[in-house]
Parts: structure tokens; sequence; C-alpha cells
């Protein structure tokens, strides 16, 4: 066995590959960028060496760098996470040349895995179900619209190249293949430098179903079962599981069987994943492969109970599987949620900066967190937006789903957008509670975006009493108790719960209308969590104060409440609420970023769609275009200014 | 008997009507509550004392002997917030548009001695049409009255304005003299003169909102401390507001009790200061984990954005906090800043509030119309401010402490009691690069050079030891061991007495 491995990866996969290090007994070098000076994973290891600038092309991809890191350290194996340089077959030959050992499959397999068409041709000639297309190079666009008529509409025109939704279109009949096939080819050719483009049946109602396979080289590939990973946005997962709710024992196995003939025909050892999109009639073709432990793995050892990163380690290090196939466990169900810095409300944009408040929900044999960050963290632009992944086990789906939503609700993030309300939210879904989910079901869900998950009226009760009960322990810690049996009203939006409030053992019973509730809990001012009892059910809200209101967030709602003696809510209720200001007046930055440029003038008319600005942010330029017809009044902001979210950059009349 | 009785209700009962119901639906109408209504939000339920309901005014010209409305325009008398008392006044504008008759000012008056008497808090609710012009220059005497109690009552007492309709005229500078104003975002406005004159005079279309509302004076003026979005909110966070003074100058800072450990640890703050020493970050982080419980009442957030100042407790205590933001114009000091500072500074002296001042200054800005406004007086005034001040000081630098503006920024030797830095800290004269640029003028057009001195400089001074070798600073400590350092210093200074020189009073650079 190795006694030291390099890792050559940061944030939270770093982190999670150095525990299984260290319950192996193998030391830890870990390697940082420069803005990763701080980072958790550097504390973490036994040792860090600094490899560069903060950009990854500056550092985490520089292959030549790291295999130097290792050497001079020591470490006699290097594993590589996922991302960064966890699938370049020519950095995999650099380590093996350096006699250092690589952690992953071999070089052929990644490279016979990394080109699309080739790793069709591969699949095919494996016996694996394959989406009907067609392989090889497509000259022009009306040999596509042959191909596509022979293939069977809708199709898919993709970049040979591609990933991440880059030069993919779908198509439904002829001018379609005729439009998407010229306009994918540009963008694959501009994305990847390669315009190579081929044709495929377009499958309709599609779930993503991944299986993951194990090899040691030397006996024959097992699977770990399968995990779905149908809940994407923007092409990439938020939400895995495993099991998956769609399958049958038949298919499974189908697949599985079918993963590990791949797996043999291009002589894989380590972990790998083999993704399948699954049809509503549980069709299963194969898209690809996957030569590298996967973001998501974390579901299949908590159904296996095995660390797929130690299996890693110790088939680098020449050992052989101690188990076959049907020793395979498959126990209760796993769920992952990918907590991001991003903001729901906005297409899912990154979100950058300090993570100014940190709490993750409490770990145990049933909640994993896998993270790479703790309060005080930077969330910077250079890397993937991830913060961490939560994971929760439960007997059955219901049980994984019930404790996700609680560890959910104790997930307390500020300083910068995250989608964890949007997680709450799709976890209290009717569709996904029913397991009926598509790779399509954030779009058809949430056409608009996510504003806050909308709270019923026996919710809403509920986080009344929860702020009455807060306001209590408030004023008690405070200033004068509230006396037992006094009125407040509790006013959340236009809605009013008066309630009287009586003390109870650990609490308070408040009345009212609607009957009675108890709440208690141990909240004192100044903590983020009210953890306690509603009504006999255990809760977890998350508590800010906004000027003289409680801000609280449950199950992906947000509320602002008021707790008000009775007859201030009645004069507060003569005030009549304020117009908001109309800011369709205004065109405002969607980011926080640098605004590049002005593309008008005060005074100028503009027309729909015309493009307004520029704003760069994430390394990105975002082309703000006017949504109507109009004119200009004024500039409020200047290229080359920092602008923050919602600032306003161009007024119009 | 019964009569008798009887004949108080139905007084008591006229004066409670104000200007009548219709006057009260057009207040309503504007989003306002009424003079009583506010009252009815500020004070615990059930403990107004009303004075004087039955003054009414003496004027007998144009008709005004026909109208005479008992109270006469304001609501005096005195309450509890949170148990404590407090004196109040509520212009009442249903009521010959609360105007300011010369029985309205003895009302107020009257309040106002009585608070100096017990050491207790004045809010004054304004909502006044100005001066009642029928009584000419009876009303303005009793503006004087009023504005020479301000004075008086000055440093002995807390005096809060609320503005909550007009205030124009004479009539700002009661309020323009009080302790802090609160405003209500578009239905309140303060100004001079209105805009009708200014147009007259200066052809300037304003409207006034845009001349003297509550975003206005909390964002370009600095005249009022804080905007919100009605009265109800307004009225609510004074409540919370009142908790954090002292009733009087007699009287030391209340303390409540908390369950926020003294010695809680942060190890969030030991990053919190970047790594580039051009990052900005938020200082405001660092004030907000170290106070109790999180719970920071800022005064003016949206006006000179480069300094912060307000309330928060340590240990149940409440201590005045004074800190550079490196977020607005890299935390540099210019007039506005200090003249923000420099009065709060002095409110907490009046008021026996310790301060706490969390120092991160690259200097003073630099520019013509910095220095045709004044900043060598208006800057002088934070220097005065701070050297003059007896209470409790604790200073911690966290990065820059550069220049003047060291000195400035409640340093030792200026009678700070515990000054600390933490290791990040560079006290110094300027900043590397400048300083080496001056000390090695004749290698300018060599940076290579300069770039090694600028190192060998930055080795040498941009840290807290040689500042600390001198005793200008008392200990170098850890970030996330902020709050306990800071609770041990508070805590020892509890007892701390300074005896001054005798002088009538001093003569602050104005």
């Amino acid at each position: 066995m190795f006694e030291k491995v390099l890792i050559a990866n940061r944030g939270e996969i770093a982190c999670r590959i150095i525990r299984t290090c260290r319950r192996m007994g193998i030391a830890s070098v870990a390697v940082y960028s420069e803005a990763d000076s701080d980072a958790l994973h550097v504390r973490m290891a036994d040792e860090a060496v600094l490899i560069g600038l903060a950009a990854a092309s500056e550092s985490y991809l520089q292959a030549e760098r790291i295999i130097e890191a290792a050497k001079s350290t020591g470490a006699q194996a290097i594993h590589p996470g996922f991302g960064f340089l966890s699938e370049n077959a020519e950095f995999v030959k650099a380590v093996k040349a350096s006699g250092l050992v690589f952690i992953g499959p071999p070089a052929d397999a990644i490279a016979a895995m990394g080109d699309k068409i080739q790793s069709k041709k591969l699949a095919e000639k494996a016996d694996v179900n394959t989406v009907p297309g067609y392989i090889g190079d497509i000259s022009d666009a009306e040999t596509a619209v042959s191909i596509a008529a022979d293939v069977g509409y809708p199709v898919m025109i993709k970049a040979s190249a591609g990933g991440g939704g880059k030069g993919m279109r779908i198509a439904r009949n002829e001018q379609e293949v005729r439009d998407g096939f010229g306009s994918a080819r540009n963008e694959a050719k501009s994305s990847f430098g390669d315009d190579r483009i081929f044709i495929e049946r377009y499958v309709e109602q599609p779930r993503h179903i991944e299986i993951q396979v194990l090899a040691d080289g030397k006996s024959p590939p097992v699977y770990l079962h399968e995990r779905e990973c149908s809940i994407q946005r923007r092409h990439q997962k938020v939400i895995e599981e495993a099991p998956s709710p769609f399958l049958d024992e038949k298919t499974r196995q189908a697949m599985g069987e079918q993963a590990c003939q791949l797996a043999a025909a291009v002589d894989y050892h380590s972990a790998g994943t083999v993704e399948f999109i699954v049809d509503k009639d549980k069709n299963f073709f194969f898209l690809e492969m996957n030569t590298r432990l996967q973001v998501e793995h974390p579901v299949t050892e908590m159904i296996t109970g095995l660390d797929l990163v130690e299996w890693m380690i110790r088939i680098a290090a020449g050992q052989q599987l101690d188990f076959e196939q049907k020793d395979i466990k498959r126990n209760g169900w796993a769920i992952e949620t990918r907590v991001y810095a991003e903001d729901p409300a906005r297409n899912f944009l990154p979100s950058i900066g300090r993570l100014r408040r940190y709490q993750e929900p409490e770990k145990g044999r049933d909640v994993r967190i896998d993270s790479g960050v703790d309060e005080g963290s930077e969330i910077t632009m250079f890397y993937d937006p991830m913060i961490a992944k939560l994971v929760t086990w439960g007997s059955d789906r219901r049980a994984a789903v019930t404790r996700m939503r609680a560890a959910l609700d104790a997930f307390y993030i500020r300083g910068i957008n995250h989608n964890i309300n949007f997680l709450s939210a799709v976890m209290a879904h009717p569709r996904f509670r029913d397991g009926n989910i598509t790779t399509n079901f954030i779009a058809e869900e949430f056409p608009e975006g996510f504003a806050g998950r909308a709270l019923s009226d026996e919710e809403q009760l509920g986080l009344a009493a929860v702020a009455a009960f807060i306001e209590w322990r408030r004023e008690g810690c405070h200033s004068m108790p509230i006396s037992n049996g006094s009125e407040r009203v509790v006013r959340i939006g236009q809605e009013e719960y008066p309630f009287s409030i009586e003390r109870a053992e650990k609490g308070i019973r408040v009345t009212s209308e609607q009957g009675t509730l108890s709440v208690e809990g141990d909240w004192r001012p100044g903590w983020p969590l009210f953890t306690g009892q509603l009504d006999g059910s255990a809760i977890t809200v998350q508590v800010d104060r906004r000027g003289p209101a409680l801000v609280l967030t449950n199950d992906g709602c947000r509320v602002e409440a008021l707790v008000l003696r009775s007859r201030v809510a009645e004069l507060s209720r003569m005030i009549p609420e304020k117009a908001p200001p109309d800011l369709s007046r205004y065109l405002l930055s969607p980011m926080p970023g640098l605004l590049v440029s002005v593309k008008v003038e005060a005074g100028q008319l503009i027309k729909a769609g015309e493009e307004l600005a520029v704003v760069e942010a994430m390394k990105m330029e975002n082309v703000l275009r006017a949504v109507s017809d109009g004119t200009v009044s004024k500039i409020h902001a200047q290229p080359g200014e920092s602008l923050s979210v919602d600032q306003a950059i161009i007024e119009f009349e | 008997m019964q009569d008798i009785l009887g004949e108080l209700e139905t007084r008591r009962e006229r004066a409670r009507r104000g200007g009548g119901e219709k006057r009260v639906e057009a207040q309503h109408a504007k989003g306002k509550l009424t003079a009583r209504e506010r009252i009815e939000v500020l004070l615990d339920e059930g403990s107004f004392e009303e004075y004087d309901m039955f003054v009414e005014h003496r004027c007998n010209d144009f008709g005004m002997d026909e109208q005479r409305i008992p109270g006469d325009g304001v609501i005096t008398g005195y309450g509890t917030v949170n148990g404590k008392p407090v004196f109040v006044f509520s212009q009442d504008f249903t009521v010959f548009g609360g105007s300011l008759s010369e029985t309205h000012a003895e009302k107020i008056c009257k309040i106002m001695e009585q608070a100096m008497k017990v050491g207790a808090p004045v809010v004054g609710i304004n909502d006044s049409g100005g001066a009642r012009i029928q009584e000419g220059v009876a009303s303005l005497g009793g503006y004087a009255d009023v504005f020479q109690l301000n004075v008086m009552a000055s440093g002995v007492i807390p005096q809060i304005s609320m503005i909550m309709g007009p205030c124009a005229g004479g009539a700002v500078y009661s309020p323009a003299m009080t302790d802090f104003i609160f405003m209500v975002k578009d239905s309140s406005y303060m100004f001079v003169t209105g805009p009708d004159v200014v147009k007259t005079v200066t052809h300037e279309t304003v409207t006034h909102e845009e001349l003297g509302g509550a975003v206005t004076h909390t964002s370009k003026s600095g005249v009022a401390d804080l905007a919100f979005e009605n009265d109800v909110e307004a009225l609510l966070e004074l409540r919370d507001f009142l908790s954090y003074l002292p009733p009087s100058n007699r009287d030391e800072v209340p303390e409540r009790p908390t369950e926020d450990p003294a010695d809680r640890d942060d190890h969030s703050l030991d990053t919190l200061v970047p790594g580039s020493p051009n990052k900005p970050y938020d200082m405001k982080e660092l004030i907000e984990k170290v106070v109790d419980e999180g719970e920071f009442f800022e005064l003016q957030p949206n006006y000179a954005g480069n300094i912060i100042i307000g309330f928060a407790r340590m240990e149940g205590r409440t201590v005045g906090i004074v800190a550079n933001q490196p977020m607005v114009l890299a935390g540099c000091l210019d007039i506005a800043s200090s003249i923000k500072a420099a009065r709060f500074v002095r409110y907490c002296d009046c008021f026996n509030i310790p301060i706490l001042t969390f120092v991160d200054v690259p200097g003073f800005l630099p520019g013509t119309s910095q220095e045709f406004g004044g900043i060598i007086k208006h800057g002088a005034k934070l220097l005065f401010a701070f050297g003059q001040a007896t209470v409790p000081k604790v200073t911690v630098i966290t990065r820059k402490a550069y220049g003047g503006a060291y000195d400035v920024m409640s340093s030792k030797h200026l009678r700070g009691d515990v000054n600390y830095a933490w290791p990040s800290a560079e006290i110094a004269v300027m900043g590397p690069k400048g300083a080496v640029e001056i000390i090695f003028r004749k290698d300018a057009d060599d940076p290579e050079k300069i770039e090694e001195l600028t190192e060998e400089y930055r080795k040498k001074f941009a840290n807290p030891f040689v500042a600390a070798s001198r005793g200008f600073l008392d200990d170098v400590i850890m970030p996330h061991g902020t709050r306990r350092r800071i609770c041990r210093a508070l805590h020892m200074l509890r007892r701390k007495k300074v005896e001054e020189p005798w002088k009538k009073h001093d003569n602050l650079p104005l």
C-alpha cells in the first residue's frame, strides 16, 4: 500500500479523498493555487504545495507542476478527483512515465471513452444498447437531413467533442435539421476547436440513470447499482439518488451487465460510471462513460457501504476486489443535493463572495456532508461554485427525503446567494415525491425560475406560531416577559394571526380561531436556528432579522413576520401598502460584475431586443438587451464600474 | 357629583377627538398615524400619562378666538418604553396643521424641563406646518424657548426627533439640535426653505421629497440618522433604539442579560482580512461577529459609508462603535465621515457609553474638493472628539493605520485606554510603495530597486510590531479572540475615572 498520496484537486473532493487516506493510514499531500492558500483542503492535508496562480489553467491543470510536487514530497501516487486532469489521458501517461501511480483507469480507457463517436462505436461492439444514430463525420446539412430521416425524428444534433450542452440542437423536421446543423457546427468549432458533428435519436421524457462500475483489472468488473440523476438544470446535475425510483430488477440487471461488458471491453480498472438515458418505456441507451470518480458517488457509498475512494486506492496499489457481484448490497435509499453558490431567482447564475455565515446541519450515520469550506471561506470566480454535497440516507425513499428536508432546513449560509431553498422546494414537490421525474423536471416545473416555494395556509400558521415563540423568548430574555394570556398579532404579508399566548412547560401555547398550537424549543437571541417542536412535530427554522421584522426560512419558504401588540396591529392596518418602485423603467444589473460597455446614450430611441450594455461576471460577458421599445433617459453607470446586483445601469423614459 | 365627573370625561373626549374625523381621515390617507396613535405605538400599553390636555391658545386675532381645540395641536406627557420612563411630545397635524403657538411651545417646554429634572429621554414627534402665523412673534418666541431648552438638555438627557410629517423653516432647528433624527420615507420632509421659494430664488425645480425627504437627509445631507418605510416601523425601531441609551448623563449604560458568552471565539475572523492589501472586506462582519448576539444598531448607514457608527452591546452593556469601512472609499477619512463620527463620539462621551473603535484607514482622502471644503477643520473635529472623550476607549487595528489618520482613530496618544492590533495590521506613516518613492526619490527611474526597497520597507514597517515595541499598542491579538479581549478590557475599564482641568467648555473646531 502507498504511504503517501497526492491529491491533484481542491474543494470538497480533495477533502473527501484526504479523509479516506487518513482512515487508511496514508499521508496526504494537497496542491493549491494562490486563491486557495487558506482553503480547507490545504489545512486538512498533511502537506501542501503551492502550484500556481488562481486560474485553473495556471495551477490545477498544470500537469508538470503537480507531478513535480508529488516527487518533491515523496508521494507515490496521485488521485485526480474529478474535473481538472481526471480524464486527461496525457496526464495519466505523464504520471506513469515519472514513476508514479495514477489512481484511476488506464490511459487507453480514458482516451477511448473520451471521444463521443469512438466510445459509441466501442459500446455497440460490446453489445451495449446505443441510441439509434449516425456515427461518422457529417459533411453538410443535406447529408444531415437524410441521416435524420434514417434515424427517425425527433433527432439530436451534437458536437462530437461536446459536453455541458454546448453544440447541442434538437430538430423535429428537415428545416430544423438544416438550421441546427450549421449552428451546432459553429458552436462546436468555437467551443472545442473541433467541428465534428453527429446525429442521433432524441429520447423523449428522458431519465438520466447511470451505473457505477468497479474493476480491479483481474477479476470481472462488478456494478454497484445505479444512480438516478434526472434533476438537472442547464445540463448539470443538482439532485441524485440511489437507487432509481424507476428501475425494475430486470432493467437494473441488464444495465449493470452491459456497463460491465463495456468496462471489460476497454480493460478498465478503478471506479467508473456508465451513463444511460432511459425512456418512458424503460428502454435504455448508452450515453457515455465517465472514467473517473463521479461527484454523486456518495449515494452509491451510502447504499452499498463501500468506500469508492478506498477501492480506487487499493486497486491502484494492485489489490484485488474481495467481493463479487452477488455480495454487493443495496440497502435503503440515499439522496444527494448539491448546494451551489448561485441564484435560483436569476436562472441559477453563479454567485461569488465570502461565506459570512456557514453552519452545516448535524452530521451522523444518516446525514453525510462533503464540503471543502467553512465559515469565512471565499467562493471565487475561478472554480466550480459548488459549496457542499448534502447526502441523506433512509430505509426507504420517503425516509431519505424527510431527512433531507430537515437537513436543508438546518443548513445556514449567508453572504452569498445559494440554492438551498430551491433544493427544499424540489424535495417538497409532489412530482419529485412520486418519483415522476425526467431531465426536463426543472425546466417544466420552474419555467420562470424560482422565487421561493408558496406556503400552504397551515404552514404559514405554523411559522406565525414560531414567530410568536421567538418574540416571546426575545422579550423574556431582554426586557419584560410577555405575561401569561397576552395577545399578540403576527403579521405575514397581508395575513394576520391574532394569538393568545400562554406559557407551557418547555415553551408556549398559542391559541387562535384555528385552534391551539404548542411551540417548544431552546432558541436564544442571536441563534441562527430555531430547533424545536411545533405541535409535537420536529421543525427547524432559520431566523434572521430585518428591522423590526423576523425573517423565517423553512422548507424552501422565506417569510417576514412582524409580531405586534394587538393595538399596534390595528393601527398598522391603517397604513396603506406602498406601491413598490417601478423598476421596469430601469435596466438593472442581473448579477455582480464589471460593466464592460454601454451601447446607448441618453435620448436614444431603442427597440426591443437591442443590445444595451455588456456586463462581465465569472469571466462571461452577458449582453443585456431591451425588453421593449422606448427611449433612454439617463445612464446611471459608466463602463469600468463594478456593479452590484440590481444596480441601475440605464433609466428609460 | 356624577355630573362633575361626567364633565371631565366629556372634556377629555373632546380633546381626544383632535381636529375631527375628517382631518383624521386625511391624516390616515397620507399613510400617517395621528399624534395619539403614534404615542400608542411608541409607549408600553397603557403607560401614557398625559399633561396639559386642556391647554388652549390665547390668540384672539384673525378669528382664532372662534377656534379653540383643547390640547392646542400637541400631545405631551410621559410613559414607559420597555418599562423605562420616556417623555414625549407629539404634534397633531389635524389641529391647526400642528402649528406651533405660544401655548403649544409651553407644553413642550414643560415636559423637557421635567425630563431634565428626573433624567429621562425626550422623544419629539414632529408633524407641523410651522409657526402659528396668526400669533406672530409670540409663536417665534415659543420656538426660541424650545431651542434654548434643546441646548440646555443637550448632553444631559437623550433627545430624539421623529420627523413624521412636515418640518420646515425655523422649526427644523429644534430637531437639528437633538441627538438623533429619524424620518419616515414619503411622508416627512425637513428643509429651511421649501420648493416654491427655491424655485423663485435659484430657479431650481425640486420636489419636497427630493429637497428634504427621508432619503435625501439620510444619504445626501447627513442631517437625519435613519429612514423608515412607515410610522409603525419607525416607532418600533425607536423602541429598540431607546434600549441602548442611558436615561441621562448621571446614569451608567443600561445592562441587560445575555447568554452570549464573553469568551466566544470566532475563527472565521482569522480569514476576514484578505491577503492582498488592496482588496476590501466588510468591516460590518467583524462588528456583527464581535458584539452580543450579532445585534448592531447602525446609524447613518447610507451616508459617509466609509465610516460606520452605531450601538451594540458587550456582555449586555451598551457600547458605541466607530469603524472604518474598507468597502467604501477604501475606508479613507473625508469631510463627511469625520463629522459623522465626531458627533457620534461626542454623544457617547456625554452619556458614559464606552467607545469601541475598529481601524483600517489608509489616510485622509486627497483632492481639491476636500481641501476647499475644509477637511483640515472637519478632520480636526474627529481628532478633537476622540482626544476629548474620557469614557472607556478600546481600539482594534485590523489592517491599515496610516499617517495622521492613525493618530486620529482613537490611538494610544489620544488617551486610548486599551489599544490592540491584529497581526495583519500595518501601522506606518504611509503605505510601503509611497514611502519608498519619497525616501528614495533619486531611484525613481529604477523600478527594480524601488521594488526591492518597497519589500524592505514592507518587512520593516508594514506590521504591528514596530508600534507594539514602542508601547503604542498594548498587545497584538489573534482575530478569533477579539471578542474575549474586548470584553475583558471593557470590564476592567468599568471603574475608569479621569480628572480634567477646569474649563467653561472647549472650543471644538467648527
